[in-house]
Parts: structure tokens; sequence; C-alpha cells
């Protein structure tokens, strides 16, 4: 037990940030209280029923100037934020690392800076690294920033449109359930973000995957790890398929996809491990074969496609939530 | 200074008991109980202050040549100085690499000029520290040098390795270590563990540091080499320490005041200011550091001060460079988180920056008694104090320390007879 650190003051470092209280900002899923997720939830819900019906044609985000700044590939998820941004009536603009000037040498900060300067009040970043999200929130005065895949870390939008999919699913009672996680957790921001918000809302989470792709010390994230799939997924209610990337055969991490799919991939006899009302997601883009059978993914279980439409509708909760927060801490 | 110059109310690091000295030319002339100083030209007070030996570091970046955006020998020493030590070993992983005897020349020739504490270069094993090629390791000793270190670039062949200590065997000085194998740490960026996991940052497992370490010391039984091993953290580490000098043989190792006062949850939130390379442990290796430390199995303490540009770590965590200073905090951290919980004594503890890393490298003996270079320290062991990093004279603020109570404060240094140090606030006190 390191007492000696507790005695003496945190460190507060270039680097560091007390965890925003502001909720101007959406960094992650870890250390949101019960309330806030629901909260979040109820009024992506709310979008979601239009979504089936009407439409949201709102004009609730007028006035709000939203930049999604792109440091990483993405087609879902900047299309969904600028979805998102559209239906509600932001002002919102693009950027991807193809054509931003960080490939002139200017500083991640700087480029930020700028577009903060341009009178921005929202901006929705992905960046390839852990933590990027948090240091913005920590440099930049007056945005307020939304964390769209930061690394490793965190994806909270993914993770909240997890929620919202589960909760459908599960009928609201998120108390006694079980999720099994399946696949490559060391380098999934979408895992991270999954464990933290379902693990506030009761629900035990059952990890596995090719001990090669589970990061030591994993289990301190409050969940279990399953030495096969067929036990991860025996009597789940969920079971989540992360992406596998074809890089981790290149870095030695796993030996070959056929090996992978017959091992740790999610096929319709495992399906049936499940329990009866037992959903299989994954976050997409899909290697249908590989972590995920095609049959699976086309199933009557399968939930994949709903959780696209559901995450329209919390990337719209979020900004709302975001832009609200932040119109009433930043005063011009 | 011209003169003979009297300290008088001191006590002694040792043994407490009261004492004064006298300093004229450069070196110690008179030193004992009160009155064996006789009188001086001029007279400092020390008000029952501690006295020591002059601190050594055997372990900083003075970054001179090449990054002198981020120190110099100038303020590096100064940092040094006002950090109570009287001697440094400079690294030479510096652009150009100091590979060349050339270069060992000149550094202790801009130390001479500039320098506020003496300065001892530490030239590179091989060349352009790039594994390859052994470097000119004789006449580098000849030019000055006092050991051979690629630290920062393990060298990875164990085939150079073994060549290196053999090669070196005729000037007797120490290879220093940097223990790490870079295929396990990959890209890491912080100590492999629930916190790495929890931030989605890539690990280096502690295994990387202990593997060399063991492939180290299996190489000096095999030649017979003085390998040092460099700022260790790893508690595997230590048990292979212990167990090289159970074996009688020629290996030595040094750790760090970062790895007894930090885990890697210091990193909360991305403190790019607790990156530094080996990484912050878990908590049950900062136990082995401070057990192996107790016991003995530690040589010596050093810094690995490594400042860096306020821009350089103000980056996203995992592109921001490795490395903390360590010269304006070393002794304060030892005396609050060693001395203080009792894991050792003053005088041990003083030891473990004087007269040990001495012994380790070989370097000429400091002593508070006539004849000895009159390079000492005063010290306030019980002194409380708030570290701010704005006010520290190395130019890097990269410290993780900045605002932390600390206890025990250098109060004035002595290098060679001139005052090198002397606290503000001291200075000023009526009773000087």
């Amino acid at each position: 037990m390191p007492a000696s650190t507790m005695s003496a003051p945190a460190p507060t470092g270039a680097g560091v940030f007390s965890r925003m209280a502001s909720s101007r900002h959406l960094l992650g899923l870890e250390g949101m209280s019960r309330a806030e997720l629901l909260e979040i939830l109820d009024r992506a819900q709310r979008f979601r029923d239009l979504l089936d019906g009407q439409g949201i044609q709102s004009q609730e985000l007028r006035g709000v100037t939203v930049c999604n700044a792109f440091f990483e590939n993405s087609t879902r998820t900047r299309v969904s934020f600028e979805l998102a941004e559209q239906r509600l009536g932001a002002t919102h603009v693009s950027f991807s690392s193809s054509d931003s000037s960080t490939a002139k040498g200017e500083t991640l900060l700087d480029t930020l800076r700028v577009v903060q300067s341009m009178r921005v009040d929202l901006v929705v970043v992905r960046h390839p690294s852990a933590g990027v999200a948090a240091y913005l929130a920590r440099h930049l005065d007056s945005a307020g920033v939304i964390n769209a895949g930061d690394g490793a870390h965190e994806h909270p939008t993914q993770g909240l449109l997890d929620l919202l999919t589960l909760r459908q699913a599960w009928k609201g009672q998120f108390e006694g359930r079980r999720i099994a996680i399946v696949g490559d957790i060391a380098h999934s921001r979408v895992a991270r973000s999954a464990i933290h918000g379902l693990r506030v809302l009761g629900t035990a989470v059952t990890v596995a995957g090719p001990p090669t792709l589970l990061p030591m010390g994993l289990e301190a994230l409050g969940v279990e790890c399953s030495g096969t799939v067929d036990d991860a997924m025996r009597g789940a209610d969920a079971v989540m398929a992360l992406r596998l990337q074809r890089e981790r055969m290149e870095q030695g991490l796993l030996a070959s996809t056929s090996e992978y799919a017959r091992v740790w991939g999610i096929n319709a006899r495992r399906v049936e491990l499940l329990e009866p009302e037992g959903v299989v997601m994954h976050p997409g883009p899909m290697n249908r074969g590989v972590e995920i059978a095609a049959d699976v993914a086309d199933g009557p279980r399968s939930v994949v496609f709903q959780q696209v439409t559901d995450g329209v509708a919390v990337r719209c909760a979020v900004l709302l939530r975001c832009a609200t927060a932040r119109a009433h801490e930043v005063r011009p | 200074m011209s003169g003979r110059q009297v300290i008088r109310n001191a006590r002694h690091w040792k043994t407490g008991e009261p004492f004064e000295l006298a300093v004229e030319g450069g070196r110690i002339v008179a030193a004992g109980a009160p009155g064996a100083a006789g009188a001086g030209a001029s007279e400092v007070d020390a008000a029952g202050a501690v006295v020591s030996a002059g601190l050594v570091d055997l372990h900083v970046h003075l970054r001179e040549p090449g990054g002198e955006g981020r120190e110099t020998i100038e303020t590096g020493t100064r940092a040094a100085a006002a950090g109570g030590f009287t001697a440094v070993a400079c690294m030479p992983n510096t652009q150009p690499v100091i590979d060349d005897k050339a270069w060992v020349s000149w550094i202790l020739q801009r130390a001479v000029e500039l320098g506020h504490c003496r300065v001892h270069p530490i030239a590179a094993v091989t060349v352009g520290q790039k594994g390859a090629a052994l470097a000119e390791l004789i006449a580098l000793a000849e030019a000055g040098a006092v050991a051979f270190s690629d630290d920062g670039h393990p060298v990875m062949s164990a085939e150079m390795m073994r060549r290196a200590l053999e090669y070196a065997k005729p000037t007797g000085l120490p290879i220093v270590c940097h223990e790490e194998d870079l295929t396990l740490r990959g890209q890491g960026h912080m100590n492999e563990g629930p916190v790495a996991a929890r931030l989605g940052v890539r690990g280096i497992p502690a295994a990387a540091e202990v593997v060399m370490v063991r492939r180290d010391i299996e190489l000096a039984e095999l030649t017979g080499g003085h390998v040092h091993l460099a700022h260790l953290s790893a508690a595997g580490s230590f048990d292979a320490l212990r167990d090289a000098k159970r074996r009688g043989l020629p290996v030595t190792g040094e750790t760090c005041p970062h790895y007894w006062t930090l885990t890697d949850e210091a990193v909360g939130e991305y403190d790019t200011h607790a990156k530094m390379n080996p990484p912050l442990r878990a908590a049950r290796d900062r136990a082995a550091v401070i057990e192996a430390i107790r016991e003995g199995v530690v040589d010596c303490f050093v810094t690995d001060h490594a400042p860096h540009g306020f821009e350089d770590k103000r980056q996203p965590f995992d592109q921001a460079p490795f490395g903390i200073v360590g010269l304006e905090t070393a002794l304060a951290l030892t005396l609050t988180f060693l001395v203080k919980p009792g894991h050792l004594t003053l005088a041990r503890a003083l030891e473990l920056w004087t007269e040990a890393p001495r012994r380790v490298f070989g370097l000429p003996e400091v002593a508070l008694a006539a004849g000895s270079p009159a390079d000492f320290t005063l010290l306030d062991p019980g002194l409380e104090w708030t570290v701010d990093a704005s006010r520290f004279r190395t130019k890097g603020r990269n410290t993780p320390f900045d605002q932390w109570k600390l206890t025990g404060k250098v109060l004035a240094t002595w290098c060679g007879g001139e005052i090198t140090h002397m606290e503000e606030s001291w200075m000023e006190a009526p009773a000087r």
C-alpha cells in the first residue's frame, strides 16, 4: 500500500487532468454515475422513438457550432455524428487527418485551438492516442470535447449506444444480466466503454479472447475472464463480438484468421448457448466469417443494425447534453 | 573566496555531534569538535545544520551538446548544487553521442568553465550508441570518462555486451547497463498492469527489465567485467542483484527516488510527468525497492535527471518523451520517504548519496577531514518545504512532485571550497 503517496498531493503535471466534472465534455464512461447514464439513455430513447416515427427535425442545437475532428479513419461514427448534428440544427464542419494542418507540422493542440478560436462550441474528436480527449478538455478553455474514440481507451458514444440497444433488448433491466465480450480487448476502446457503463448499471461482464489480446490486470475493471468462448457465452444475456484487426497477425499476436474464427468466432452453435432472449452485438465494421459468422450477423438474434440506429439517437442526446452544459458554464 | 573560511555550529552527518571545519585553497584544512577549526577570515554559522560530504549523482542527463534547449552543463550543475550535489556523472546520449575522446575533454573543459559542481563524463559503449561497433573505450577512459553506457539505447546484442565488458577491463571502469529488452518493451509507454489496462495504454512488462538484468549478470560472470545496473525499478531485478552479490560477481546496482516514492497509479489520467523509463511500477515493486535498499542490496542512489521542454511533455501521453528531473528533489524524497518512515538512518541515507556512489565508480574520496577536497553540503533534515517547480534551477519543469510537501532541505553547498549554492531564506537569516 503506497501510504506515503497518499499523504502527498496528487501530481499536477502537464498531462494530468482532475476528472472533468464538467458535463460540457464527454470523455469516457468511466466515473459516470448511474443517474447520469440513465438520463442520457432516457433522452436518447426519445430520439430513438422519433427516428422510428416522424424522424428528427429539431432546431434544438440551432446556433451551436460543432467541429468533427477525425485524426483516424472512421465512416460510421463520423456519419452518425454528422447526421445527429444536422438533424438537431447545428452548424457543423468536419475534417480528417489527411487534410488537417497537423500533417504540416502543427501540433494537435494548436490545431484544436485554432478550431476553438473560430468560435466552435463543441469538438468531436477521434485520435489514435489514448487520453487525447481528456488532454484536449484540459487544454481547451471554452469548447466542449466529445470523445469519438481515443486510442484503446474509450469510445463513450459507442458504449452508450450499446447500453441503449441492450436496454431495449433487456426491457430496461440491467441488474442480474450478464454479457460476454469476446475478442481483442487489449486494443478495444469499445470494450472499455461498455465495461464501465455496464458495471455501473449492475450488469456482470465476462470477457474471453486469445490471451495475447487480453491485457494484464483487466480484472481490475471488474470483469471476469473466461478461458473459452463457450464458457463465457453459456447463460449470458448478450454477446458482443469485437472487430479483429488484420494487423494483429503481423504483430505476432495471432496465428491466423481461420484459427481465430474456429476458436473465438461467434457462430450459430455458440449463439445457442445464450439465454433464450440473448442478443448478438458487434460495433462494426464486421469481418464476416472471422469474429462473427455471416448467418449470425444476419440472424434473428443479431441487433447489429439496431445498434447503428441507436448510435444516431445517442449522439443526438450527447450533443444536446454537452451543448446545454457549455451554454451554462462558459460565459462569453 | 579568498582566505580561510570557517563553518561553525554544524553537526556531523554520521555522529550527529557538534562539528566545525575550516576551508582554504579548495581543501578542508581543519575539522573536528568545536574549537578544532580555529579562527577564519570569514565565518558561517551553520546554526545546528547537518554537514555531510558532498552528494554525488552517477546518472544525470545534462543534454549538452545538442540539447541546450532542455538543459546545459551550466543549468544542470546549478540544479545539482541546489540539490546538495558536488559531483555528477553525465550520460552520453547527447547529440552528438559522447563516443569520442574529444567530446569527453570538451565536457570536462566546459564544466570547469561553467559548472557549479564537478562533472564526470560517462562515454558511450558503442559508436553512436548504435550497438554495432565498440567505441574507443581505452582512449575515452584516458580522456577522463568514469564509466561507459549506452543509456537510453540498451545494447541488445549479448555478444556485443560481452565484448564490451571484456574490452573495458583494462580501464577498470564499469559499464552502466540500461536494462531493457526492446522487443519486450515494444510500443509500451507505461508499466504493464491494471492502470495501463484501464487507460488503454500499451504496457511495458517488468520482465523487459529483468531479463536483461539477468543476462548481464551472467555476462559479468563470464567476463569478470564490472556491470553496474542502471535505474532498477522491478522487484525481479533486485532478486537478481541480490543473487549476483551472493555469487560474488562484480555487479552493482542503483535506483532512483521516484521508484521508492511512486507507483504506476501516479500516471493517474495520463500525467506525462509520471512517464519515465523504466516506468513507475506496481506497489509490490515499490515495496521491493525499499526492501532492497534496507537490506543493502542497492549500492547507491541516482536521480536519472532527465529534463525535457514544456512543449515536449505537453503532448498526448504516448507521444511525450520519457523522463523526469530529479536533482532538486532527490535528497528531500530520500529523507521524506526513506528516513522519516524509519527505513534508513540519516547517516546511511546520506552514505548512499555520497561515499557509496564514489565507491561504485572509483571516484576520489571526499571526507570531512583535513586534506580532503572541500566538497560538502549543509542540510536541515527536518525542515518542511513545498516543491515549486517554477523555481527550479534546471531548465526542466517535468517533475511529478510539484507542490509536494517534503521534509529535509539542502541549505548550502560547497564545492572545491567555493559556495555553489545557498538557500536565500537561510542566507538572510539574522544569525548570519
